[in-house]
């Protein structure tokens, strides 16, 4: 069963109830909110994922609500739990989704330690990953929203999981975060997309989610072998440049992105350097995203 | 009771979990900082392969981080060794390092969240400058806690190493200096041994490990981690308890520092908890610390549920109400009544003030 098929009430029934359990790529939530935009939200950006029945295991059980102390009728905020903990501090109540977002996130990268995991976007074509390894303001997710609408698909915009058995990326198709200018490059460059609302003066600025793409989502399960790492950098008014890097360089970015590549130790090296073996890479100077769309389309194209 | 401290009890049971329970399992050992020690105790029992896919990703995942920690604590044991070296301090390891550096099964499988060390308290400002030379930086920077530290703790403000990003507390006693209770750290560290061959590598005797995990747990303000902080305490006993003359020596030793109270409730809330095997005649010494026939049934009241690690929906509106006590508790036992209330109003304040801003 997919949310979509769940009416509106059902939907709230299981947020305000036993939690929706809710499948993304490798990963269950369980979640739980009793807060209107969260159902909205979730209804909005994923439509199209995959809910788990009772009888099924979720790997966190997360919840987002309004803390009960004061504040609440002069300033409303919302936290969120994971397993009964709480790992940030309570946000404005406008936050909440993008507070869900950040939240699924640390999940992950706190406790999937099944897998290396990464810093980075990543995308697929022909079956191959093209990871964005790069620090938050280096147009990573504008690119990746970019090219996941021009015929990739998304498998992160954010963690890349690399398994440590098969050196394959693993999807985690999850709604793309855009910031800033960032919202209106890519509503003026896929008209077509669904951008769910912008939240205003978050500690990142302005954030608004786009939903991902259906087939990415279907196709949650499907894993990439290794194709490009690729170090983008947003330059306003320059021209797409692509230049080699050497492999060395590459694994080197690679651990400077990772969440737990030190704890793996001599075997997270080896799949590390296994994968940035099978791997080309680069760096990417950028101005314009559909000239950036097509250098990665030819580099696609290519052996 | 909760699932968790079942399968730290009788671990190999839980193969016959459905995934609905060991969703449930997960959360609670998550919750209580659990989840790497059952995921030892099913390894060492070769039972892993036996359970679903889904729940033994996660045990495999908190036996890597186990693993990681507990080689970077060997590091940072190795380096601080070092750093003290320069002002002649022996480096006297407490809590999850001395339990891991001394070999004990208390490390099994033991999240590390920082490493604890015991100095002379005249050596504190030596032990501070060696190892801010070594790039320790204090975590704390407000004026109002650095003299809340400094004035009326037992320990430095928690220092992080400035690459390592590592938390450091360095103890001059187990107890705050404003503590109802006065062990003696002089006498603690006269008592000490050293470990892995080395004489300026130390842990406590065993019977002041054991003293100083009771007193810790139960003068802790946090007690979401009191399950693992009993989980300590039980296999510490269970451990030491096999030593001639342990048992005797235990009430003795905890007489003679003031901290028979501790004692009295670790042994009775690791039986009760986790089974913990305490021969009757120690209990019955151990019992010259017991309070006040009211107050031992109030705090059973507020252990027995404090102590359980299940999510706030689950537990009804009493565990939070009695974990809320319990922190009150531990603050009126740190601090007199006054300094209390003036600590309490100016964390609240600040907290008002933190979330306006």
């Amino acid at each position: 069963m997919i949310v979509a098929e769940l009416s509106n009430r059902e939907l709230e029934q299981r947020l305000n109830g036993p939690g929706l359990r809710l499948r993304t790529g490798p990963v269950v939530a369980r979640i739980q909110s009793p807060l209107p935009s969260i159902a909205r939200a979730i209804a909005l950006q994923y439509a199209d994922y995959a809910t788990e029945d009772e009888a099924s295991f979720s790997d966190f059980r997360v919840r987002v609500g309004r803390p009960r102390n004061l504040r609440r009728w002069l300033r409303p905020q919302a936290q969120f739990f994971v397993d009964g903990n709480l790992p940030f501090t309570p946000l404005p109540l406008d936050q909440a989704f993008p507070m869900l977002e950040w939240g699924l996130n640390w999940c992950v990268s706190a406790h999937c330690h099944q897998f290396l995991i990464f810093h980075a976007a990543v995308v697929e074509k022909t079956g191959r990953a093209l990871i964005l390894p790069a620090p938050p303001g280096s147009g990573k997710s504008t690119l990746c929203a970019g090219l996941v609408n021009r015929g990739w698909r998304l498998l992160s915009d954010e963690l890349t999981l690399i398994d440590l058995a098969s050196c394959e990326v693993v999807p985690l198709p999850r709604p793309v975060s855009l910031k800033n200018a960032s919202i209106d490059v890519i509503r003026a460059f896929a008209p077509a997309v669904t951008i769910g609302p912008t939240v205003r003066d978050t500690t990142k600025g302005s954030v608004a989610h786009m939903r991902a793409p259906s087939e990415s989502v279907r196709r949650g399960m499907e894993t990439a072998r290794p194709g490009w790492i690729v170090l983008p950098r947003y330059e306003a008014g320059s021209a797409a440049r692509l230049t080699s890097l050497s492999k060395g360089r590459g694994l080197m970015h690679m651990a400077d992105n990772a969440f737990n590549y030190s704890a793996h130790g001599r075997r997270g090296f080896e799949c590390l350097a296994q994968f940035v073996d099978q791997s080309s890479c680069y760096e990417f100077a950028y101005g314009d995203l559909e000239e950036a769309a097509a250098v990665f389309n030819d580099l696609a194209a290519g052996p | 009771m909760p699932m968790i401290t079942a399968a730290l009890e009788t671990p190999q049971e839980l193969v016959a979990c459905t995934l609905p329970q060991w969703e449930e399992l997960i959360h609670q050992a998550r919750r209580a900082n659990l989840l790497s020690r059952i995921a030892l105790d099913l390894a060492e029992l070769g039972l892993l392969p036996r359970v679903p896919l889904a729940p033994r990703a996660h045990l495999e995942a908190a036996l890597v981080m186990a693993a990681a920690q507990m080689e970077a604590v060997k590091r940072e044991v190795g380096v601080l060794r070092t750093v003290l070296s320069t002002v002649g301090v022996d480096l006297v390891l407490l809590k999850g390092a001395a339990y891991l550096i001394a070999g004990l099964p208390a490390a099994r499988g033991r999240v590390f969240s920082d490493v604890d060390i015991l100095v002379p308290s005249g050596k504190l400002p030596d032990v501070e400058n060696a190892l801010m030379l070594h790039g320790w930086s204090t975590t704390y920077h407000s004026a109002y806690d650095q003299r809340y530290y400094r004035k009326w703790m037992h320990e430095l403000p928690p220092l992080r190493h400035n690459t390592r990003r590592t938390v450091l507390d360095v103890h001059h006693a187990i107890l705050p200096v404003t503590a109802r209770l006065k062990p003696d750290s002089a006498k603690l560290l006269a008592a000490s041994r050293p470990v892995g061959g080395e004489d300026r590598l130390r842990v406590l005797c065993p019977v002041d490990m054991i003293l100083h995990s009771a007193t810790h747990l139960f003068h802790n303000d946090d007690l979401r981690q009191g399950l693992r902080d009993l989980a300590d305490l039980d296999s510490l006993l269970r451990h030491f308890g096999q030593e001639p003359g342990f048992w005797e020596e235990l009430p003795r030793r905890a007489a003679e520092l003031d901290l028979a109270r501790p004692l009295c409730y670790g042994l009775r809330y690791a039986t009760r908890f986790l089974g913990t095997p305490v021969p009757s005649e120690a209990r019955a010494s151990a019992d010259i610390g017991r309070p006040p026939r009211i107050v031992g049934r109030l705090m059973d009241l507020l252990y027995d549920r404090a102590l359980r690690p299940v999510s706030p929906s689950d537990a009804g509106a009493l565990t939070p109400l009695s974990r809320h006590a319990l922190y009150v508790r531990a603050h009126w036992l740190r601090m007199p009544p006054l300094l209390l209330a003036w600590h309490l109003s100016v964390k609240a304040l600040r907290r008002e003030e933190e979330t306006t801003t």
